[in-house]
């Protein structure tokens, strides 16, 4: 493990994430890991690590970084006006920062959460198999909270390859996080809503309540009727779309309660999640509903992206 | 005796594109439960599901998109649910002390016409079913709870209830293993820690095990 940079300001959250802790949700820990995972596989692939490895989600607002040994990062997710001592520099793309430099960020232009990657991974406290920090159990990334200043960074492996930096994803292989279209498969309890509630659901606009964080988002807009028998508890997955009895939905993000009761109208495919991760309090987004096919193609799309900077990989 | 054969049919929904909910039924039975379970080990099997959850009487599959798709899955789920589930293993049995002293005794005694030395035997008697873990770390939904001592969620949840907590709700009886909000009525509380961090997996209760309660002092 080498210390490669140093936390002179955190940010408003910023967390150690990777791809979660999936089998852990049959003990009712929730499956956690990046909200973004397209921001967070990409970032790590520009920098040359493996996907899984972990990074850094900043939400709202970038923390301030001071390199301590020349290093490989890459920013991807929410554009937050980055910069190295004081220059901007571009997202999604792989950056040489030499030893002193600063990496900090200027303010928010679009997006919630953004993504820094270190080649070599972030090391930290792996728990139930992930380093993903877990902040109601305190557990897994930097000793189970968000980052402070005087943090040190340190990369779990010495990148093997001196990794080349300009390495980058063109802007038609991104998602567009501007288009709040959220492609969305029908759920279980769709016929609860009965044809008109239905077409309410899939063509209204909600808006994210302030009621929104890692857990889950409540939102604000037409209500749902979703009314029935009371249902027995059962499983839950990223992206369940819940109706409590106030009929305002709750879209379920990455550490989501594990089981629950109420139900589930429709979930957001998994393509859609990188652009779902990206929203905010106050912004408006609709649901289209999608087919499993088209979802599955969707899927595909963005793999294909994603394959695109591993190709490159296989080059150099 | 090997559970019987079931003869209803397995309905699978979606739960979006990596993920599907088997429901087996829609009532609260130990058999429905306990086929569940037994489905859920089956599935957990395959190289095509990274975890199955067992509901009270359905199964949450979350699989692999790259491996297989939910109609294929859903076929595997059919042929498996039609099979003899293997014979259950009798569930952990675990004993817990409870001081029955929790801020709810009085009122859920006064409202159900008991003094609340009646609700700690009542509470205490049955050995309780693990029917599902889940909802937050190391929480499990335990029932069924006696008729006696059914009552709704409270009206207004508390926004904190601390650890330990032994609650009741419905025909169900829990024990919070974190400070979080709740809905349901305390009735007492215990030292036992549900959620274990440092063990994996991080949990006391499994499904299918049983728990019984027992009062104690302090």
């Amino acid at each position: 493990m080498k210390e490669v940079l140093r936390v002179k300001k955190p940010g408003v959250l910023t967390t150690v994430q990777d791809l979660g802790r999936p089998h852990a949700i049959a003990a009712g820990v929730p499956p956690g890991g990046a909200m973004d995972r397209f921001a967070h596989r990409a970032a790590n692939l520009l920098v040359a690590n493996d996907e899984t490895a972990a990074t850094l989600e900043c939400t709202l607002s970038g923390p301030e970084l001071v390199a301590l040994e020349p290093c490989i990062i890459a920013v991807t997710g929410a554009d937050l006006d980055p910069r190295v001592n004081g220059e901007p520099e571009p997202t999604w793309t792989g950056l040489f920062l030499s030893q002193g430099d600063e990496l900090s960020f200027a303010g928010r232009r679009h997006g919630g959460r953004a993504y820094i990657a270190v080649a070599g991974g972030i090391a930290a406290d792996k728990w139930l198999g992930s380093m993903s920090t877990n902040l109601m159990t305190k557990r897994g990334g930097m000793h189970g909270r968000q980052l402070l200043s005087g943090d040190v960074i340190s990369a779990a492996i010495e990148a093997h390859a001196p990794a080349i930096s300009g390495r980058h994803l063109a802007p038609n292989l991104r998602p567009d996080y501007n288009d709040h279209t959220l492609h969305a498969i029908a759920g279980p309890h769709i016929r609860r809503l009965g044809a008109d509630g239905r077409k309410q659901l899939f063509s209204s606009e909600y808006r994210i309540s302030r009621d929104a964080d890692r857990m889950g988002y409540r939102l604000e807009g037409p209500k749902l009727d979703a009314s029935g028998d009371e249902l027995l508890s059962f499983g839950l997955a990223a992206g369940a779309l819940q109706v409590p009895r106030s009929g305002q939905p709750i879209l379920l993000m990455a550490d989501h309660q594990t089981a629950g009761g109420y139900p589930v109208v429709a979930t957001v495919a998994s393509a859609a999640m990188p652009v779902a991760a990206q929203l905010l309090p106050g912004d408006i987004l609709t649901f289209a509903e999608v087919s499993l096919e088209s979802a599955r193609k969707l899927r595909a799309d963005q793999r294909a992206a994603l394959d695109s900077l591993k190709s490159w990989r296989s080059v150099r | 005796m090997p559970p019987p054969r079931s003869t209803t049919k397995v309905r699978t929904h979606p739960l979006g594109d990596a993920a599907l909910l088997a429901e087996l039924g829609t009532r609260l039975d130990t058999a429905l439960n306990t086929r569940a379970i037994a489905l859920a080990n089956a599935l957990k099997r395959r190289r095509d599901v990274r975890q199955a959850v067992a509901g009270y009487a359905s199964v949450t599959v979350h699989f692999d998109p790259d491996q297989t798709t939910h109609d294929a899955l859903a076929a595997a789920i059919q042929r498996l649910a039609s099979k003899r589930p293997p014979m259950a293993e009798p569930g952990r049995l675990h004993r817990i002390p409870v001081v029955y002293d929790g801020p709810d005794l009085e009122a859920v005694a006064a409202v159900l016409g008991l003094i609340p030395a009646q609700i700690a035997a009542i509470h205490s008697k049955p050995i309780y079913r693990v029917f599902l873990v889940g909802f937050v770390p190391g929480w499990a939904y335990l029932g069924p709870l006696p008729e006696e001592l059914e009552l709704p969620r409270r009206h207004v949840p508390r926004t904190q209830v601390p650890a330990g907590s032994v609650a009741i709700a419905g025909r169900q009886s829990g024990i919070y293993p974190l400070p979080t909000p709740g809905g349901w009525h305390l009735i007492g509380r215990t030292p036992v820690k549900l959620f274990l961090p440092d063990a994996d997996p991080p949990c006391l209760f499994r499904a299918g095990d049983r728990v019984k309660f027992f009062a104690s002092r302090a």
